[in-house]
This record gives structure tokens, C-alpha cells and sequence, in this order.
């Protein structure tokens, strides 16, 4: 009894506080304490491990967002035209696995860099320390489900978190009741990501907004110069 | 045409005396905070030398500035758009905070506390970063100070290009100079053009260049993207900061602090109009030497009647356009051709320019005598390589450097002909061009410099701001609004552990050694 009201609260409750949190936090951010919006580079501090580490982790992280985000809420009726469960679950398998080895060693390398070297441990926020274990942490759980995924490879697990997934994000009842009998794996991987959602707005994490619009912006502006009139 | 106004500025260096009033000032009003310790808007570097940072003219080390392409047009030198923007995550062409220096105080708490002992107490080096004591420090913005340092280290200065440069390093024939350093807000700058947020532009009605703090998101592409290396990352705030022409000051009249404390008063502000529409033209002209008469192409005439109307048309206030007919920029970079741009090959423009400065005749205490090349002595004997002056100033160009070392040299000589020998001569005028109305003038405000004659600036017409002229709303929406802050500095979120993440370090700028672990206080 007690178990059920806790998986019905993090699966089917949580993830809304999270977005709502995320949503409205982040607003508030944006609207009442811009100067704090940036991306927190500390590659002035110190280059070593940079080159290597942030490039294979940004790019890494991104193609597995997109993965999880194409993943997850397309809808069934839309890709079984193209391909059966079975094989969609292969595919989510072997990219994942490739984007996820991509992560993890640029993320062992900033993480090292960021406990272990003096300048940048200095200059590190509480936040700063937090957020990049608890993406580590999420990243490896990701891919501790590569094995849990192999033991059943008729898709069923993945459906199921589809499933939940979907109706989260489409605001229908008994999300939760989907994913009662997955693995821990799984479950602690969705708690974590919903997390990540929750404490978005209070990290440097704010930066992924601005790492999608300044680029659109700036190949969209016409020339190169700014002037900004009086007034 | 469309003609625009900025603010300019002349440093005259041969009254430099190099003694950093203008770095020290400039620090304490702009950059005495967490995260700039080792930032300096304003630094004065001894030349020849590599500077701060560490080998900053050369552009096959950071790929600042602009680059021509065989068509025609210019783009950062660090990449067009898409290459920028795939620098995004790590930035190959930025500096380390060890190409400036690790930002220092010293333990000056033990000279007064240590107990009793046989040696004199130290006051060790520790490093505002991390707290930790620090060996020694290794660099500076005015490490190579009166050629400090190994003359194999200094001349690997760019400025040697193309000149036999072993020669300099013998103790008879070395020369130095001082060269003050500051952001040359610049017509076409790079900074603005590689900024992937917006954050940093160009302020239409006096040029300045500033970087919206708000905005600014620190993906630290201006600071390769400035060939002269004045936007300044901090480290703390994680925005980029620069020089900001003290804009509170010039919007009232004022000059900038680095200008006003300048004991040796050699640096100028006036107006400068020129035509927006050339700007491009005149950049990405194919030659670099070159560079220096297109940016003088560019420069309007503030006295002919069609410019000052077509100016009067664009917007520029009649106050603006009186400014320009007194300003002292104008007089030297257009009218008496002695200031020159700084590395104009960079293709950015610059509106920060400079007088050469002139040196000892060489060979004159050798031989007891001195080369002259008719009545004015040869300026290729100066202790200053001419070659040197243009590689500096004019991308390697002899001619108008020769030019206006010959003006002041006759200058100078016509002068003391004057007050000494009591005599007037002509020849030395007409030999350089002059005349003596025009030397006379060049007498009173290069030599006398007062304060009058160094700055004409116009105050700021906020009532222009409008779409119309004399639209009230704004200057009077401003006029009682929040000051001179860093982000949210007028409202709002006083708790210590702010929600969005309080600041690592306390300000160490008075000396106090950062402990690991503090909270940063609220400044």
C-alpha cells in the first residue's frame, strides 16, 4: 500500500512538480536575475582537459537528449509504419550506447578536472559540483539499462517507459501504472532525470536555453555589427 | 552616406613617460572586483616586448580580428559563423589566465603579526583563485617594464617582422618605448562580430563599444575575436567585461579616467564624423598597408557645408558637429597627418590612435654630428626603427610614418629656434609642409596640451534619443532610474545563499588572501 502511494507520487506527481518548477523557475530567472543567466565556462582558468572532455561531453549529452526526446514521445501509431518495435529497440540500444560512451569519457574528464584541479575546485559553486555528478550519475545509469534492455529485446520495457512518458507530457491519468513492474534501473534513471528538471533553473544548466536560441540568433542576423541606437 | 559621430582619441607617445597613472586609475574605478583582479582596461607596455597577453599582436597565435578573403569579403579571423560557433564548447583560441598572469595579493597581515625571529618576516604571494601561496609570479600587463627581461624573449615582439632585429639587441643600439594600451572601440569590430548572443554592439550616437552585461551569456568568442585582446573574461561573474570608454564620464562632458589622471597629459578626445555606409569599403580593402588612407577616407571633413548638412540630417546634434570642428583628433589624424591607427592590418578599424614617438639620433653623440637630410635631420637615424613605428601603426608602411616624425622634428626645431635663438626659420617649415599658423597650432596643443585644447566633448543629447528630436519621454524615463549596477543590483534577492547561485570569492583586491571554502560577500 505504502509502496504503491510512492510509486504513484514519483511517477505519476513528481514529474509534474519538476516541470512546474522547471517552467516557472526558469522564467523567473530569465526575468529577475539575468546577470546570473550565463554559461559558467572555466576554460579561461584552465584549458587542459577542455578541448577533449567538453567537446565529447556537450556533444554527447545533446545527441542523447535528442535520442530520449525522439525516443520517448513519438507515438507508436507513427513509427511502426517504418520499423518494428523490436528493431526500434535495437537502434535506442546501440545509439544510446554509442552517444553514452561519447559522454562518459568527456564527462570522467571534466568531473576529474573539476574535483581534483585546484583552480577550477576553487571557483566551483556548490551547484557547479552537484549538477555534474548528478548528470554522471544519471549517465551511468543510463547505461547500466544497456544490459537490462539486452535480457528482453522485445521492446516491452520501452514501450512501457513510452508509454509513461507520453501520457505524462500529454497530462493523462495512470502514467505510473505502466512502468510498476520495470527495473530499479529504470525507475531510479526517471527519478534522477525528473530531478534534473526540478533543479534546472538554480544551476548553470539555464545556459542549454541560451545554447539553442544565441546560435539561431546569430546565424540569422543579417551581417555581422550591432549598433544600438539611443534611447 | 550615412554619417555618423564617435568619440576619438589621440595618445601621443613621444610625451609618454610610462608611469601606469592611467592603468592604476583606470583599475580602481573599473576593474576592483572578484574575477577581473587580473584585468587591466588600461595597461602600458614597454616596447619592444611580447606584452599582456603574452604575444597579443599576433594573429597566427589567436586568430583575432578580421581576414580578407580572395573574394572580397571580411570575416573573423577565427571563422565565419558556423566555424565560430563549433568552437562553442572549448575554444581553441582562447587565452589562459596564465597568458595574462595568475591575479596576486600578498600576506601583508604577517609583517605585522609574526612573532619574533631571527630573519625579517615575508609577506608571500598568494593567489586570489585559490588562495594557495604562489612560488613567484611569472607574468604581468607590464612584465617586460624598461626591457626587463632577455632581449630573445622581448624580440619575439611581431612588431620586428620583416626588420634585422639581432642588431637591437646589442646594449648600443637598443631603444624602447612605452605604448598605453587600451580598447580602440573600433568602427568594425570583431568583438561585436563573433559575440553569438548579441550581448556586445556599438552605441550609434558616440561609438563607444560595450558588452550588455544581461545579455552576455559567456561563450567568450569576443575575447579571441579582439585582435588587441581588451575584453576581459571574469571569472567570477562569468561575462566578459571591457573597457567602457568611461561612458558616464564622456555622456557629461568628462574624459575617461585614463585621460584625466595622464600626468604627462598626452592623450586627446574629440569628435570624429564619418560615413557608416564606407565602413565596409574602407575595411576590406585588398591591400593592408593600405588600411590607414582607407580609414582616413572614411573621416568627413566637419567643415564643409554639405557634410554638416547631410550630419544635421542623420541625427548629429549641432553640438556634435561643433565638437568635431575643434576636435583635436581631427586636427592630428586628418589635418596635420601625425597619429596614426594601431595595427590597422587587423581590418577593425580602431579609433584609439597614436603619435609616434620620436628618439635620440643615433649617431649623433659618435660622431659629434648629426645626419641631416636637408634641414631636418634623417629620421632613419633615430634610435627608433622607422620600420619598427610602421609595423606598429601603419602595417608596415614607412612613408607617413617618416612624415610625422619629420613634422614634430621640425616642429620642435622651429620652436626652439623661436624661444632660443630668437629667430624664425621658414625653411624648416616648408621643407615639412607646414606652415607657421599650422605649426604654432601643433605647438599649442601638442606641446602645451592644455586641458581645454586635449578634450572637446560635446555632452550627450539624451532628448535625441527618440524617434524625434526633442522626444522628452526618455530622458525622463532614465533620468530617475536605477544607477551604475552588476546585474540585479536594484532589486530584489538580498538573501546571502542566493537561489541562482551567490559568488565563490570574497573581493581580494584589498589584499585580503582568499580562503577556500568562503562565501563570497554581496558587493
Amino acid at each position: 500500500m505504502a509502496l504503491d502511494y510512492i510509486h504513484q507520487f514519483l511517477f505519476g506527481y513528481y514529474p509534474y512538480i519538476c516541470l512546474a518548477v522547471f517552467v516557472i523557475g526558469s522564467a523567473l530567472r530569465y526575468d529577475r536575475d539575468q546577470y546570473s543567466w550565463k554559461a559558467d565556462s572555466s576554460q579561461l582558468l584552465r584549458k587542459k582537459g577542455m578541448g577533449l572532455g567538453s567537446n565529447l561531453f556537450h556533444i554527447g549529452i545533446i545527441l542523447l537528449f535528442f535520442g530520449h526526446l525522439v525516443g520517448l514521445l513519438t507515438p507508436h501509431e507513427v513509427y511502426h509504419h517504418f520499423m518494428t518495435v523490436e528493431s526500434k529497440q535495437i537502434m535506442a540500444m546501440v545509439a544510446g550506447g554509442i552517444f553514452g560512451t561519447i559522454c562518459f569519457i568527456g564527462m570522467t574528464i571534466l568531473l576529474k578536472r573539476r574535483l581534483f584541479d585546484d583552480r577550477i575546485r576553487s571557483t566551483s559553486k556548490p551547484s557547479d559540483i552537484m549538477i555534474l555528478i548528478l548528470l554522471y550519475v544519471q549517465l551511468i545509469l543510463g547505461l547500466i539499462t544497456l544490459p537490462f534492455s539486452a535480457q528482453h529485446l522485445d521492446g516491452s520495457s520501452m514501450v512501457a517507459l513510452a508509454n509513461w512518458a507520453q501520457h505524462i507530457v500529454t497530462f493523462r491519468s495512470g502514467a505510473a501504472d505502466f512502468i510498476v513492474n520495470e527495473a530499479l534501473v529504470f525507475k531510479l534513471h526517471l527519478i534522477l532525470g525528473t530531478t534534473i528538471f526540478l533543479i534546472f533553473p538554480f544551476t548553470r544548466l539555464v545556459h542549454i536555453f541560451s545554447g539553442v536560441s544565441a546560435p539561431l540568433k546569430y546565424l540569422l542576423r543579417s551581417g555581422y555589427q550591432i549598433v544600438r541606437k539611443r534611447g | 552616406m550615412k554619417i555618423r559621430a564617435q568619440i576619438g582619441k589621440v595618445l601621443n607617445l613621444d610625451k609618454c613617460i610610462g608611469c601606469h597613472t592611467c592603468s592604476v586609475t583606470c583599475k580602481n574605478v573599473w576593474t576592483s572586483r572578484q574575477g577581473v583582479e587580473y584585468a587591466w582596461f588600461n595597461n602600458v607596455e614597454s616596447k619592444p616586448g611580447v606584452g599582456y597577453p603574452r604575444k597579443w599582436e599576433d594573429q597566427k597565435v589567436w586568430n583575432g580580428g578580421w581576414e580578407r578573403k580572395s573574394n572580397g569579403s571580411l570575416t573573423p579571423k577565427m571563422g565565419g559563423k558556423f566555424r565560430l560557433l563549433a568552437k562553442i564548447f572549448a575554444n581553441p583560441d582562447l587565452p589562459e589566465i596564465d597568458d595574462y598572469y595568475e591575479p596576486f595579493t600578498f600576506e601583508y597581515e604577517r609583517l605585522q603579526k609574526a612573532p619574533l625571529s631571527k630573519a625579517m618576516p615575508t609577506a608571500r604571494a598568494h593567489s586570489a583563485i585559490t588562495g594557495k601561496k604562489m612560488e613567484k609570479p611569472e607574468w604581468g600587463l607590464n612584465w617586460e617594464e624598461i626591457l626587463g627581461g632577455e632581449f630573445s624573449e622581448r624580440s619575439e615582439d611581431y612588431n620586428f617582422e620583416s626588420i634585422q632585429k639581432e642588431l637591437y639587441g646589442e646594449f648600443e643600439n637598443t631603444f624602447m618605448m612605452y605604448l598605453p594600451r587600451l580598447c580602440e572601440h573600433c568602427l568594425n569590430p570583431t568583438c561585436v562580430a563573433a559575440c553569438p548572443s548579441g550581448a556586445i554592439y556599438k552605441r550609434e550616437e558616440d561609438g563607444i563599444v560595450l558588452i550588455d552585461q544581461d545579455k552576455c551569456r559567456g561563450w567568450r568568442m569576443c575575447v579571441s575575436g579582439c585582435p588587441y585582446k581588451k575584453i576581459y573574461y571574469n571569472w567570477q561573474s562569468g561575462k566578459s567585461e571591457k573597457c567602457t570608454f568611461c561612458y558616464p564620464r564622456i555622456e557629461a562632458g568628462d574624459p575617461t579616467v585614463c585621460s584625466e589622471t595622464c600626468v604627462g597629459r598626452i592623450r586627446y578626445l574629440g569628435v570624429m564624423l564619418y560615413d557608416a555606409d564606407r565602413i565596409k569599403e574602407a575595411a576590406s580593402i585588398e591591400a593592408p598597408e593600405d588600411l590607414y588612407q582607407a580609414q582616413l577616407d572614411i573621416f568627413l571633413d566637419p567643415h564643409d557645408p554639405e557634410i554638416i548638412a547631410q550630419a544635421r540630417k542623420d541625427g548629429v546634434p549641432e553640438s556634435w558637429i561643433e565638437g568635431a570642428q575643434n576636435s583635436p583628433v581631427y586636427k592630428m589624424a586628418m589635418d596635420w597627418k601625425v597619429a596614426f591607427p594601431l595595427h590597422p592590418e587587423y581590418r577593425t578599424l580602431p579609433m584609439v590612435w597614436y603619435i609616434p614617438p620620436l628618439s635620440p639620433i643615433q649617431n649623433a653623440a659618435e660622431k659629434g654630428q648629426i645626419d641631416m637630410a636637408g634641414v631636418i635631420p634623417d629620421v632613419h637615424k633615430l634610435r627608433i626603427p622607422v620600420k619598427y613605428l610602421a609595423n606598429l601603426l601603419t602595417a608596415g608602411k614607412e612613408e607617413p610614418v617618416v612624415h610625422a616624425l619629420e613634422r614634430m622634428i621640425a616642429m620642435r626645431e622651429f620652436k626652439r629656434g623661436q624661444n632660443v635663438d630668437g629667430e624664425s626659420n621658414i625653411d624648416l617649415l616648408s621643407q615639412v609642409g607646414l606652415d607657421e599658423k599650422t605649426v604654432n597650432d601643433m605647438y599649442r596643443i601638442m606641446a602645451l596640451a592644455s586641458y581645454e585644447d586635449r578634450f572637446v566633448i560635446p555632452t550627450n543629447h539624451k532628448e535625441y534619443a527618440g524617434e524625434t528630436p526633442f522626444d522628452n519621454e526618455i530622458p525622463f524615463d532614465t533620468r530617475s532610474a536605477c544607477g551604475f549596477s552588476f546585474g540585479n543590483g536594484c532589486s530584489g534577492g538580498t538573501s546571502k545563499p542566493n537561489l541562482f547561485g551567490a559568488k565563490t570569492h570574497q573581493n581580494t583586491m584589498s589584499g585580503r588572501i582568499h580562503e577556500p571554502g568562503s562565501k563570497g560577500d554581496r558587493s
